[in-house]
């Protein structure tokens, strides 16, 4: 894992190109442009925010408001997380040619999926803050968000790693991925508050990792509460195991990645 | 000059046969028959290489040839490091760019220009060496006018001439090329050539997996040939070269010994569809006649009276036909007729012609048609035999339902080469070609030390 994570360093400047290119070219020939790195999670935002609030307005606890601004402070981090998970099953195999024609490290390519995620999740922060603001909000407690960011940096790559090498060997791991990020969704505290939940329910939210990280996105930016839950300390294990598990996994799996894709 | 900058020891390479019932497998076969891990039988791979080995020495230009197949890319994979030998050492000593795919990181959706700085980063340039070399780059791709347009709307040779721009930009101290010389126009291979050229004056050293044996006879300091994944010769490309035509010859042979009567045996020259051709110059395929005297057999033989269906220019061979003498006649003609693939009539002539006053024809025996001196170029040719009377009537007509081949290292173009040489007067400096003229196909084991010395140009 630390030979793996030398080797994103050592060519960090490919990353940064590669990154910069998949923006560009993401973006080139669209009228929007680079606004729809708001767009995407201000429709989702819409869209729930519409189902909860007037068709399904029990659904969440009433200490939630503005409602809006809450699935905002969630959709927008989940967002990343789940696009660079789902991008990176498949983008080894996009890919193809450059790890088959060109010697480079493939887990350069997982890599710049969830960085490029993560530039879109950074284009759509000022317009988060800004509403934090204008909702009188945003406070110092915000000085902390790098916290949960690193903790849900290291647990996205980690498993950007593993599905990207897992897909290349087994095709149907990238249709198992979207139903299980669906149902990881909805277990993880987004739609609702974890405080809002009790008894066994809560026990069960609080075995997954991505709990914690969306607890100190609400704590910290929603609830303006200057505080990092210990709940926390335990995601960042769990994401330190994850990523130690999927570069060991890329690793294996390297010299077949070849001949496979 | 002696350290070797390529070292392979006994490498092989297996690949997974991809059965057609599990293309690809999948996450439930693996957890259903739990072979996630499991080794794969024999039968289930594919031996790509089989324990080459070889050494290429700093400065070296090193040709490697074979058939379709025969391993040439798989190596090349390796040596980039690209994948990784199932057994065996290799070890490469410097910096390598491979000329495997031209263009291959490009996105097509940005720009030429921002295409180049990311090639070069992949290809292991810092953004200040892409920039000093930016303007060489597209001048040499010729792409001076397009260079900020998405690279989507480039031709083909517009992409192909990028990507070789940039790949020999990164001034490699090992390069690896594989067949993509044949990018772009004629002006563009020159400068490509010229640019290898380059490279071998400075010392690089330079691996070329090609089909074009006279760039490797031209370039190469060394050759080797591999054959289903075997080193089957090395060294001298010179021999090497020769061996490998043999071999190729030898091969057309058996091809034509297999098939007495070809569908048009296909010319290799671009632009022919022999098929059109056939119907152009009239030239059906066929056999006709009553048969009192049948043909039963046709023989190609070497002057040594060995049957061949390959043969070089300046040989000696014969035609020689087994006839069966159903009826005795007084009034028979022998004729003869040579045909190239694409149904020109290179030459006709019969015993009628020639004056000889048939008396009889009484008994089965042979009869044989002597080339003395074969003087024909490169190329597939057909035969046609008969037996008819001096009016014409045929006795047994094969039209094409025979062929040889020519094989020459020299070529020369048109049907028929006289015999000839070039004659100089003092003023012109000019040197005599290195290599002897034709192939001897004869003594397959031939040495190639009786040429003379190879320069290399």
């Amino acid at each position: 894992m630390i030979q793996q994570i030398q080797t994103l360093y050592r060519y960090r400047l490919l990353i940064h190109s590669l990154v910069s290119r998949e923006l560009k070219a993401r973006y080139r020939g669209n009228i929007l442009g680079f606004m729809w790195s708001f767009i995407n999670p201000l429709m989702l935002l819409l869209t729930y925010g519409l189902v909860f609030t007037y068709m399904l307005p029990g659904f969440r606890g009433p200490t939630i408001e503005p409602y809006f601004l809450f699935l905002f402070c969630g959709l927008l981090p989940w967002t990343w997380f789940s696009s660079s998970i789902l991008e990176s099953s498949t983008v080894l195999i996009a890919g193809g040619n450059l790890i088959k024609k060109v010697l480079f490290p493939a887990e350069i390519l997982p890599t710049v999926t969830v960085l490029a995620n993560f530039v879109h999740f950074m284009l759509g922060m000022p317009i988060l803050l800004a509403f934090l603001v204008w909702e009188g909000r945003l406070g110092l407690s915000a000085l902390l968000l790098p916290i949960p960011l690193l903790v849900q940096m290291v647990m996205t790559l980690g498993l950007a790693l593993f599905f990207s090498a897992l897909t290349v060997h087994f095709r149907d791991v990238k249709d198992l991925l979207s139903h299980l990020l669906n149902l990881w969704f909805f277990s993880t505290p987004v739609l609702y508050s974890y405080a809002g939940m009790e008894g066994p329910m809560r026990t069960a939210l609080r075995l997954n990792p991505m709990t914690h990280v969306l607890n100190a996105y609400h704590d910290l930016l929603f609830g303006n509460i200057l505080r990092i839950r210990s709940g926390l300390a335990g995601s960042a294990i769990a994401a330190l195991i994850l990523l130690a598990l999927g570069a060991f996994l890329f690793d294996r799996l390297r010299d077949t990645l070849a001949e496979e894709v | 000059m002696s350290q070797p900058a390529i070292v392979a020891q006994e490498v092989s390479k297996l690949y997974r046969r991809f059965l057609h019932k599990n293309q690809f497998r999948t996450l439930k076969s693996a957890l259903v028959n739990g072979d996630l891990l499991a080794d794969l039988a024999p039968d289930q791979t594919f031996t790509a290489l089989k324990d080459v080995s070889f050494e290429v020495p700093k400065g070296c230009t090193y040709g490697v040839i074979g058939e379709n197949g025969s391993g040439k890319s798989t190596l090349l994979k390796l040596l980039a490091g690209i994948t990784k030998p199932s057994s065996g050492r290799l070890s490469v000593d410097g910096r390598i760019s491979a000329l495997i795919e031209l263009g291959a990181g490009f996105h097509p959706e940005i720009s030429g220009r921002e295409n180049v700085m990311i090639n070069g980063i992949m290809l292991g340039l810092n953004r200040r060496q892409i920039e000093e070399r930016f303007d060489d780059i597209v001048a040499f791709a010729e792409l001076e006018r397009f260079i900020d347009a998405p690279v989507k709307t480039y031709s083909s040779g517009m992409y192909m001439r990028l990507g070789f721009a940039v790949a020999i930009h990164v001034e490699p101290e090992v390069l690896l090329v594989d067949e993509v010389l044949a990018v772009g126009d004629e002006g563009f291979t020159r400068k490509c050539l010229d640019k290898i050229g380059e490279f071998r004056r400075r010392g690089r050293t330079i691996l070329i997996v090609t089909h074009s044996l006279g760039l490797v006879d031209k370039m190469c300091d060394e050759a080797l040939w591999l054959r289903h994944g075997e080193v089957i010769a090395k060294g001298d490309p010179k021999r090497v070269v020769d061996e490998y035509l043999l071999y190729v010859a030898g091969a057309e042979e058996k091809h034509l010994a297999q098939e007495p009567a070809p569908e048009g045996e296909p010319d290799l020259r671009p632009g022919r569809d022999p098929q059109e051709d056939h119907a152009l110059h009239g030239y059906r395929q066929g056999r006709w006649g009553a048969r009192e005297i049948e043909i039963a057999k046709v023989r190609l033989l070497a002057s040594d009276g060995r049957a061949r269906h390959v043969f070089v220019p300046g040989e000696s061979f014969s035609v020689a036909l087994d006839v069966i003498v159903r009826e005795s006649v007084e009034d028979f003609v022998f004729g003869i007729g040579i045909y190239t693939a694409d149904g020109i009539h290179v030459y006709g002539t019969n015993t009628h012609i020639e004056n000889y006053k048939p008396q009889i024809a009484a008994a089965d025996g042979e009869v044989r048609f002597v080339f003395e001196d074969l003087r024909l170029v490169e190329g597939t040719y057909l035969i046609d035999v008969a037996a008819h009377r001096r009016d014409g009537t045929p006795y047994d007509y094969l039209r094409g339902q025979h062929s040889f081949r020519v094989k020459s290292r020299i070529k020369d173009v048109g049907v028929y080469r006289p015999a000839h040489h070039w004659a100089f007067s003092e003023g012109f400096e000019i040197q005599a070609p290195p290599f002897r003229a034709e192939l001897d196909l004869s003594d397959a084991g031939s040495d190639a030390n009786d040429s003379d010395t190879h320069e290399p140009v």
